[in-house]
């Protein structure tokens, strides 16, 4: 019940938002989001006595023909993922607090509807209902960009909109097809009925099916070469809609193939490791790359995001436990430290006015506290051990080199390289003389903006120091999906009988 | 006894505690002092004047500044105390014949990776901890008094006292993974220091530069501990080390060269040397601590501690033995020519480092800990005085512009000149000993060796005392007023002075003995003299040269033109470093990938949907239900279009 009503919550809140004054919008949503995430603490304790299976379930039908279920669960894998979504929610109204002034209502409204859209991805597991989830953050991030975003936020939003619904497509079409073939939409229902053999899926299908879901996923991710909406999005969505996306949307694509694509269709994963692992490793060094020579900050923070992302996929398809646990600890990781990242980019422009590091320069001497701030959030994001994303980088490679050792030698040069482009950044923007336009409106960081950020600084070193507050349900989690992908041999026999039969 | 009863954790936490003080306190005070010094300028406390001075090592200067009495007794407190409480700890262990380790938790666990978060005590670790603690302090006491007129003050022993921390973790730490953090960390440190003065943008540069290169060598250091765990199932010293003469030779050997690897960029090896020489552009206590005594000789920590794997691998050990002596005979030419102080001592360091290197890889692991220990003393002697002699010179760091400072800044001629005498090897001093023992082992290992290195040895102190001489010889060819610095600056001095001449007394070989295997006897008395007598004959030259007649370094520099530039433009490795890498990288990253792959080839796809996406934009646009047909028809398409695939994937069965 709980969580159903930390589910709904946001919706209800939406709901009262379109019909409540602009004058006490914001308060409003501050305090509901921030009931929120208080009342989505009790979720973890649950979840942390028994984190392999699912807790909070709720199974109920919600369209009885063709019979589409109500069915939500929380374990150690989404527990995380929801918790983060609780807590980005009121700090990205935070951050939006004064630099939003037009249609407030109808802004946080939809901050508040993609937080019910975030979480009921996480936790649905009937595929239909993940799908109406998926497509329902669709809207309100395509709305933030859209109408709050900079110049040309309608080519950036309808990017996204395009790039997203191409791989949403064949998502749908490969959840009908598994419904014609099992009868149902019940993710538990579905995976039994493959891995118990009482349906034939032939290796064709299997891997057609997985494509479908994979490619769906590997645009959200995004998974080089399906990325280019991303830098576009970011640069022309609104702090808040960037911090959004980065902590969070990005995470729908990874957690959909840790969630449904390996444990589905296990063989098909396996079998084409291979060359998705050689776009992640590609896309790792791509995205550090061309991170290096971006004169926009947004942008740069965007390929950083494709570069860290790549560890993510990585990991996943090392299919082994180190690699796992730290493709998703990465997904949480990346979400603190490029959603601080994206906020101190937010506060900087609404002092100066520009994304272009050029018209930066010497902004430590005005801001000396908040150049500290993002020096250490720049130093969490190219992974120094003590902070965050540390551990996640070290335990996705510690997987990819027990699958294959050159891997890890690819994805290592990542690491290289995102010290280069990090550290330029902070140079140019930081660093030497001050000239008169930065001396003028760059101020240091206020109260508000640092009561947004100061959570995010908090995890960034309790999850680098003292990950078994997180990482043990994690693994547990993991453990039981990994064992759900073990190939077994003897599988295609039981479905050749039941075929005779 | 009970568990954890030594309480190692404090000797890092003293230092953090310290960093954490200066930074939150320290920096409340400072604002506080601003504030008022400026009147109440509307929270307008940096209103800066642009008048950091001449450019030179003393950055900010800044005429209001007073250095802040807690941050000194904070920053000199947290490590003098650390210095006790190792002191303190080492006496109640006694003879740590095996090693003490204690457990506080699990820091990462994974499946069957289960890394703890334990700091250990070994014979070796014992001699590092009190290089790094004594000196440490010595050198936090001389920083008060030297960096008393910066600007951020507060910041600068925040920092310091962080990398003490991670430095300590480094040393303490019982897991690879554990000292890879202290690892980091003091290259954190270090990017920061050398930062410092960050309104400079050489400061700036060259921090970034000593990150990037170190993170190159990095690269290497995790790969091997990704090996290491693959093969050994653990990453703690205990676990792994004990197996290594069961693992196979090729694996034991990638490990070592990717180890090495990334002790060639903490300790400033070839290739990756050269951003220590830039490093110079943080302030000389830096210089002293991190860049000479502490922070450089991790990677020959670190291979001295893996020396089980080292000794299942010849050829990698052969390896570290070929680039330490490279790494030698290039900085002490390179240091020939430089004419910055800080920069001979720099090269020297690097020049210093190399024979570490050479120690270790002919076998001698002892006699290369014991250099980094004499190279601890001498050097940070040598750097603590050279910026004495900037200090006394107002920036000055040029030798031409010196000269006859013999008298003026007597206390600071004289230590310095037994430093010089130390790292030259003269008998009796603690370099002699030292380096003695890495030549004595490399002439049993390989003649070629002890060649190289001895005359390595005799351009080294031909350079220093080049320098000295330049320095307090002759006549004063500069414009500043030379004054003696404070006794809070000499007293460092004077004592790192006497661990320099005693340093050889102190029984360190002895101490190390037990910890590394044996060496097979033999040492060739002729051997023995012949460096003793090069060492002397570089100083002879050097006063012959620089004292007797000026005039003749000039005709050889003239008659050896193209030699002497090449030597002087340090054999143009970072232009050959800028051509090869670094402008390809970004060009062919702006050029090719960004420009041409993402903008032109993705884009160009996406956008090439064109005909179709423009007019769902367009539909859009006008948020109006149009946009949730055409939305409605796409879904429908797409999913027709999968359905009867799959269904003929399905019939096709």
């Amino acid at each position: 019940m709980i969580l159903n009503t930390i589910l709904f919550l946001p919706l209800l809140g939406f709901l009262m938002l379109l019909f409540m004054h602009q004058r006490i919008a914001r308060q409003f949503a501050l305090w509901f989001s921030l009931g929120i995430f208080v009342s989505s603490l009790s979720l973890i304790w649950p979840v942390l006595a028994n984190p392999g299976d699912m807790s909070f379930v709720t199974n109920t039908i919600w369209v009885a023909y063709p019979e589409i279920r109500f069915h939500i669960g929380l374990d150690g894998l989404s527990l995380w993922l929801v918790i983060l979504t609780t807590l980005l929610t009121p700090l990205a109204i935070l951050v939006s607090w004064k630099y939003i002034r037009d249609r407030v209502t109808l802004y946080y409204g939809y901050l508040l509807l993609l937080e019910f859209g975030l979480i009921g991805v996480f936790v649905s597991l009937d595929m239909f209902l993940f799908y109406v989830f998926w497509e329902v953050c669709l809207v309100p991030m395509y709305f933030l960009i859209g109408i709050w975003g900079h110049d040309r936020r309608i080519y950036a939003a309808v990017k996204f909109f395009l790039y997203t619904m191409a791989g949403s497509v064949l998502m749908l079409a490969a959840i009908i097809w598994l419904y014609l073939k099992t009868g149902t939409f019940d993710y538990f229902a579905i995976l039994n009925q493959i891995r118990s053999g009482q349906v034939a899926i032939s290796p064709l299908e299997q891997t057609l099916m997985f494509l479908a879901f994979f490619f769906s996923f590997a645009i959200k991710v995004p998974l080089f070469p399906l990325h280019t909406w991303l830098p576009d999005a970011h640069v022309e969505a609104p702090t808040a809609g960037s911090v959004m996306l980065a902590s969070v949307m990005l995470k729908m694509g990874t957690y959909g193939l840790v969630r449904f694509c390996l444990p589905l269709f296990p063989e098909a994963a396996r079998a084409n490791a291979n060359w998705i692992a050689g776009l992640a490793i590609v896309g790792i060094i791509y995205g550090a790359l061309v991170a290096m020579v971006q004169p926009n900050m947004k942008k740069l923070v965007a390929y950083s995001s494709v570069s860290h992302l790549g560890f993510v996929v990585l990991g996943i398809f090392s299919f082994n436990q180190q690699g796992l646990d730290g493709a998703v600890y990465q997904m949480l990781n990346h979400g603190i430290s490029t959603g601080a990242l994206f906020m101190l980019v937010g506060y900087l422009y609404e002092r100066q006015h520009s994304l272009e590091i050029k018209d930066y320069g010497g902004v430590a001497t005005p801001a000396p506290i908040l150049t500290t701030i993002f020096v250490i959030t720049t130093l969490a994001s190219i992974g120094l051990p003590t902070l965050n994303n540390f551990i996640g980088e070290y335990l996705v490679l510690q997987g990819a080199a027990q699958a294959n050792f050159g891997w890890a030698v690819g994805a290592a040069v990542g690491v290289i390289l995102s010290a280069c482009y990090m550290l330029w950044m902070v140079q140019r923007t930081f660093y030497g003389e001050t000239p008169d336009s930065v001396a003028h409106h760059v101020t240091d960081i206020g109260k508000r903006e640092f009561i947004a950020i100061a959570p995010l600084l908090v995890l960034m070193v309790w999850m680098g120091m003292y990950s078994q507050s997180f990482l043990p349900a994690v693994s547990a989690s993991n453990a039981k999906i990994l064992e759900q992908t073990k190939v077994q041999a003897t599988r295609s026999v039981p479905a050749e009988v039941a075929n005779a039969r | 006894m009970n568990e954890n009863a030594h309480q190692l954790w404090l000797i890092p936490a003293l230092p953090l505690a310290g960093a954490l003080i200066n930074g939150v306190v320290g920096q409340m005070r400072d604002r506080a002092a601003h504030a008022a010094a400026h009147g109440h300028g509307h929270g307008h406390g940096h209103s800066h004047s642009h008048s950091h001075s001449q450019g030179h090592d003393h950055g900010g200067h800044d005429s209001h500044a007073k250095p802040d009495p807690l941050v000194s007794m904070v920053s000199i407190g947290s490590v003098l105390l650390a210095f006790l409480w190792v002191s303190k700890t080492l006496i109640a262990l006694g003879d740590l014949n095996t090693a003490y380790v204690e457990r506080y938790f699990t820091w990462i666990a994974s499946g069957s990776l289960n890394v703890g978060f334990d700091l250990a005590i070994d014979r070796l670790s014992a001699v590092m901890l009190l290089v790094v603690t004594g000196i440490g302090t010595l050198i936090h006491i001389y920083a008060t008094g030297y960096m008393s007129h910066e600007k951020g003050y507060y910041r600068f022993f925040c920092y310091l006292n962080l990398f003490m921390f991670f430095m300590l973790i480094l040393v303490l730490g019982a897991n690879y993974l554990l000292l890879f953090i202290g690892w980091e960390g003091v290259g954190l440190c270090s990017y920061l220091l050398i930062g410092f003065y960050f309104l400079k943008k050489s400061a700036g540069d060259a921090g970034k530069k000593a990150f990037i290169v170190n993170r190159v060598g990095d690269f290497g250091f995790a790969l091997a501990m990704l090996l290491i765990f693959i093969h050994f199932g653990s990453l703690d010293f205990g676990a792994v080390l004990p197996k290594a003469s069961g693992v196979d030779t090729g694996i034991l050997t990638a490990i070592g060269l990717l180890l090495l690897v990334g002790a060639c960029g903490k300790s400033a090896q070839v290739p990756l040397y050269v951003w220590l020489p830039d490093a110079m552009e943080g302030p000389t206590p830096v210089s002293a601590l991190i860049h000479a005594a502490t922070m450089v000789t991790a990677g020959v920590y670190m291979v001295a501690r893996s020396f089980p794997i080292y000794e299942g691998a010849p050829m990698a050990r052969e390896a570290v033995a070929l680039i330490g002596l490279a790494t030698a005979v290039m900085a002490a030419t390179i240091g020939l020519a430089q004419n910055d102080i800080k920069k001979v001592f720099a090269y020297s360091t690097v020049s210093q480092l190399g024979f570490m290197f050479l120690g270790l890889g002919v076998g001698a692991y002892g006699a290369g800990i014991y250099h980094v220990v004499t190279h601890a003393f001498f050097k940070a002697l040598l750097f603590l005085g050279a910026g004495s002699v900037i200090h006394a010179l107002g920036g000055e760091q040029d030798i031409r512009n010196m000269g006859g400072l013999r008298t003026k800044i007597p206390w600071t001629f004289a230590t310095l000149f037994i430093a010089a005498f130390a790292i030259a090897g003269f008998p009796g001093l603690s370099g002699y000993y030292s380096k003695h023992e890495i030549l004595l082992a490399a002439h049993h290992h390989a003649h070629w060796m002890y060649w190289v290195g001895t005359i390595t040895a005799g351009i080294t102190s031909f350079y220093v005392f080049r320098c000295i001489f330049l320095t307090f010889f002759g006549e004063y060819r500069g414009k500043a007023h030379p004054h003696e610095s404070p006794a809070v600056m000499l007293i460092p001095l004077i004592l790192l002075a006497g661990l320099s001449i005693a340093g050889g007394f102190l029984g360190i070989p002895h101490w190390l003995e037990p910890f590394f295997p044996k060496m097979a006897e033999g040492h060739d008395a002729m051997a023995g003299n012949i460096t003793t007598l090069v060492g002397l004959g570089g100083i002879v030259l050097a006063y012959l040269f620089y004292v007797v007649s000026p005039g003749i370094p000039e005709g050889i520099a003239n008659s050896l033109r193209g030699l002497y530039n090449l030597i002087d433009n340090k054999y143009y490795v970072d232009e050959a470093y800028d051509s090869a890498i670094v402008h390809p990288l970004e060009h062919g990253s702006r050029i090719v990938l960004w420009r041409g792959v993402d903008a032109g080839f993705i884009d160009g796809i996406v956008n090439g949907m064109g005909g179709v996406s423009r007019s769902i934009g367009g539909a859009l646009r006008t948020l109006q239900s149009g946009n949730i047909r055409s939305y409605a028809n796409w879904v429908v398409l797409g999913a027709v279009i999968f359905l009867v695939m799959l269904g003929a994937a399905g019939g096709a069965r």
